[in-house]
């Protein structure tokens, strides 16, 4: 592409013809204007190699035209190298080179592209039971995730797994992608076998509150990925990227009471700014505003919020998910690890907890030994007093357990060394998730949701 | 009145990295190379700390082949925002024989960088330090974490990585462990000029189109100079060029541009299809060249 333009570049008047150009690519693409930072969709995707995934996702970026030529050819380089006739976009997703050797993508990969509109990251996992713990972290931080339905094979084991972590998680958008239609003629009546399978499935899901979506698709030849696909004229609903662009960032956060964890206190101790004392943290749940009654926990101490900073700007009402510096209205001992919350709507306060733990490390889960709880931007030494099962990611219910291995999810009972502060995980994602923290190796052991 | 404060996730993601850094580390640094990239983690930092001064120093790696427009930069934006800059040079590990200069056609101090950094960590016992890497750069830095822990050797072991979920960065590591932080993972090339013009923020002017003395190689346009290995073959002439990344001198390739503005850079980048690293000539050398890097210590 670069090579075609410089022609143009060369001609007598380099400057003009270049300014035409970008009149001709305004008119194609309004994007060019952009002098703002875009809103981000985060989207997680799992699958395993056969689903077609990879070429979903290539697709989308293709058809969005996200792949660049260096990644283009790089992708052609490689195809004709493993003997392809056709593109094999699993290559610009796949990232390290053991993977790459093994042909299947492991861990966690962050893609990007974007549209007119907004931004989009998709976390992509496998799919396998191996990685559920992967799966589970993709899941986490997303607010739209696509689950892929091979057409030939219908709803499967993998799919109640997947299905089951976008309940577990609470990811408020699913999208059930039908791929691979054109190896069953795009026919409608597969389709509507298959919508039929999975909303029975969604029948069993306890998260009513969760919007499931159906799109059949043809990843391979682009159809209902981002163009409308021509085969299927009985589907008349929106495409995979029409879809994604239709959702509000904003909408799929949860709402619920405010929960402002105070990252650092800032006293900058200069001559301006003697007496300032301002609590740092990123604000969940709710908008905050000036006046409002507030209560320090754990001290239980009340304030009002005075300011609200947002760098060298002070506003009334700050909205979820800001990165901001609240200063209260009396002096008092707040440091981090404490959480600010509205007076009236405090959270619960407790040392012994009720959690579901998917369980991400080798070294096994049991009973009786001691980890650290990190919840929010607090520490506390915890013990594990019990665990009482296993659940099956394929909705067949519960198993009695002692331990518990890598990739599983159970019920924990956990004893805490000091109370935290806290939500049903079901009631507020960002107030009811923890990690373990292992206390010799220090690694992430396994993430908790507290009931 | 009634003034709203809604913020964009990813610079609210950031500023939340910064502070998360402050909390759980004793001595972290900023790792400063005079890139757009850098420039804009600066910015986050302020934004993090306002009304307080950014609470660490900027360590910047001089590989002695730097644009010296970045390096008036650089002390620039130091002496404006009142911080604290620490140099370490290349040329002093290479006089000290840690490590060995590079010669012939594509020969750098790009990957000479590394021993630098690594003593450097050593010398102020650094436990963290945050760089600008971005996942969309390169495909074996799409599964880098934000918080990144590196061994006493400064490896990074992508094998065996603490799993990331919602906002809970766990930064606990042994004596002689440190960590790699990077605040703008997930921002794009786009989302970082778009918030350069948001901001108002200035960046070195080669990034913008110039008149400057080059030559071609492998289809790419390199700079003629004294720090870049150049056949006698390979013709001087003169090209209107900017640069995408700015690295050291002897691996950043121009590209042919007339955008003399951040709007039209923006314009440019849209239209572009060849991606930023593209532009790095080290990268070129083969497809797992980054990963290998990386697991050396490489930033």
């Amino acid at each position: 592409m670069i090579k075609d333009l410089k022609p143009q570049w060369r001609k007598e008047n380099n400057k003009v013809i270049f300014r035409i150009f970008l009149e001709t690519f305004k008119i194609q693409n309004s994007i060019f204007k952009i002098k703002k930072l875009m809103e981000v969709l985060k989207i997680a995707t799992a699958g395993s190699v056969d689903d077609g995934k990879s070429t979903l996702i290539g697709r989308l970026l293709y058809d969005t035209k996200s792949l660049t030529t260096d990644k283009i050819e790089a992708i052609e380089r490689s195809s004709k190298q493993k003997g392809y006739d056709y593109l094999d976009f699993s290559l610009a997703t796949d990232g390290l080179v053991a993977e790459r050797e093994q042909g299947i993508t492991i861990d966690v990969a962050h893609i990007y592209f974007s549209t007119a509109k907004k931004s989009y990251i998709i976390a992509d996992t496998p799919g396998h039971v191996e990685y559920t713990r992967n799966m589970v972290t993709g899941a986490s931080t997303s607010q739209v995730s696509i689950i892929l339905i091979d057409a030939r094979k219908g709803v499967i084991e993998q799919t109640y797994r997947h299905f089951f972590i976008n309940n577990l998680l609470r990811v408020k958008e699913v999208i059930v992608a039908v791929n691979k239609m054109d190896l069953v003629d795009y026919s409608e009546e597969v389709y509507n076998k298959i919508k039929a399978d999975f909303q029975a499935l969604n029948a069993k899901s306890t998260f009513k509150e969760q919007v499931v979506s159906y799109i059949p698709l043809s990843a391979i030849n682009g159809g209902n990925v981002v163009d409308k696909s021509e085969n299927m004229p009985w589907y008349t609903g929106q495409t995979i990227l029409e879809h994604l662009e239709g959702l509000e960032p904003k909408d799929v956060f949860e709402k619920g009471e405010v929960r402002f964890p105070v990252q650092t206190v800032i006293r900058p101790k200069t001559e301006e700014y003697h007496d300032f004392r301002g609590y740092a943290g990123k604000l969940y749940g709710n908008n905050i505003k000036v006046g409002d009654a507030v209560t320090v926990l754990p001290s239980l101490t009340e304030s009002k919020v005075s300011k609200i900073h947002f760098f060298d700007k002070q506003f009334d009402q700050a909205t979820a998910g800001s990165s901001i510096v609240l200063e209260l209205e009396n002096d008092i001992n707040v440091t981090r690890g404490d959480m600010i919350v509205k007076s009236g709507e405090l959270p619960r306060i407790e040392k012994d907890i009720n959690t579901t733990i998917c369980w991400m490390d080798s070294k096994k889960l049991v009973a009786g030994t001691k980890y650290i709880v990190q919840h929010n931007t607090n520490r506390v030494l915890a013990k594990i007093d019990s665990i009482k099962n296993t659940i099956s990611t394929d909705y067949s219910g519960k198993k009695e357990a002692t331990q518990l291995s890598i990739n599983e999810i159970g019920e924990v009972n956990i004893k805490l060394s000091k109370a935290l502060y806290f939500d049903a995980y079901n009631h507020n994602k960002s107030n009811g998730a923890f990690i373990l923290i292992d206390v010799a190796t220090n690694t992430t052991a396994g993430v908790g949701f507290i009931k | 009145m009634s003034s709203i404060l809604k913020t964009n996730a990813l610079e609210s993601e950031a500023i939340y990295i910064f502070r998360e850094v402050i909390s759980q580390f004793d001595k972290p640094v900023l790792l400063f190379s005079g890139g757009k990239d850098s420039i804009t983690l600066v910015r986050l930092a302020q934004k993090a700390f306002f009304p307080a001064k950014i609470p660490f120093p900027l360590l910047h790696v001089d590989t002695g082949h730097n644009f010296p427009e970045t390096i008036e930069f650089r002390d620039k934006l130091v002496a404006e925002l009142g911080l604290e800059l620490i140099v370490r040079n290349v040329q002093d590990s290479i006089d000290e024989g840690k490590v060995i200069e590079e010669t012939g056609r594509y020969s750098s101090r790009n990957m000479l960088q590394t021993t630098t950094l690594l003593d450097a960590i050593e010398e102020f016992k650094f436990d963290a330090c945050i760089g600008g890497a971005r996942r969309d750069e390169e495909k074996a830095r799409a599964k880098e974490r934000i918080f990144s822990v590196r061994d006493d050797f400064g490896q990074w072991d992508e094998k065996n990585q603490r799993p990331e979920l919602f906002d809970l960065l766990n930064g606990k590591i042994e004596n002689g462990q440190n960590v790699r932080v990077f605040p703008i993972s997930n921002w794009t090339e786009l989302d970082v000029w778009s918030y350069i013009e948001q901001e108002g923020i200035e960046i070195p002017s080669i990034y913008f189109s110039h008149k400057r003395k080059v030559f071609l190689r492998d289809g790419m346009i390199w700079s003629h100079s004294p720090f870049v290995y150049q056949e006698e073959e390979e013709a001087v002439e003169e090209r209107i060029v900017r640069f995408r990344t700015v690295g050291d001198m002897s691996c950043t390739a121009a590209v042919e541009s007339y955008a003399a503005t951040i709007a039209e850079v923006v314009g440019e980048i849209r239209t572009s299809t060849i991606s930023e690293r593209g532009a790095r000539i080290d990268d070129k050398r083969s497809e797992a060249a980054m990963e290998k890097r990386k697991q050396q210590g490489y930033f």
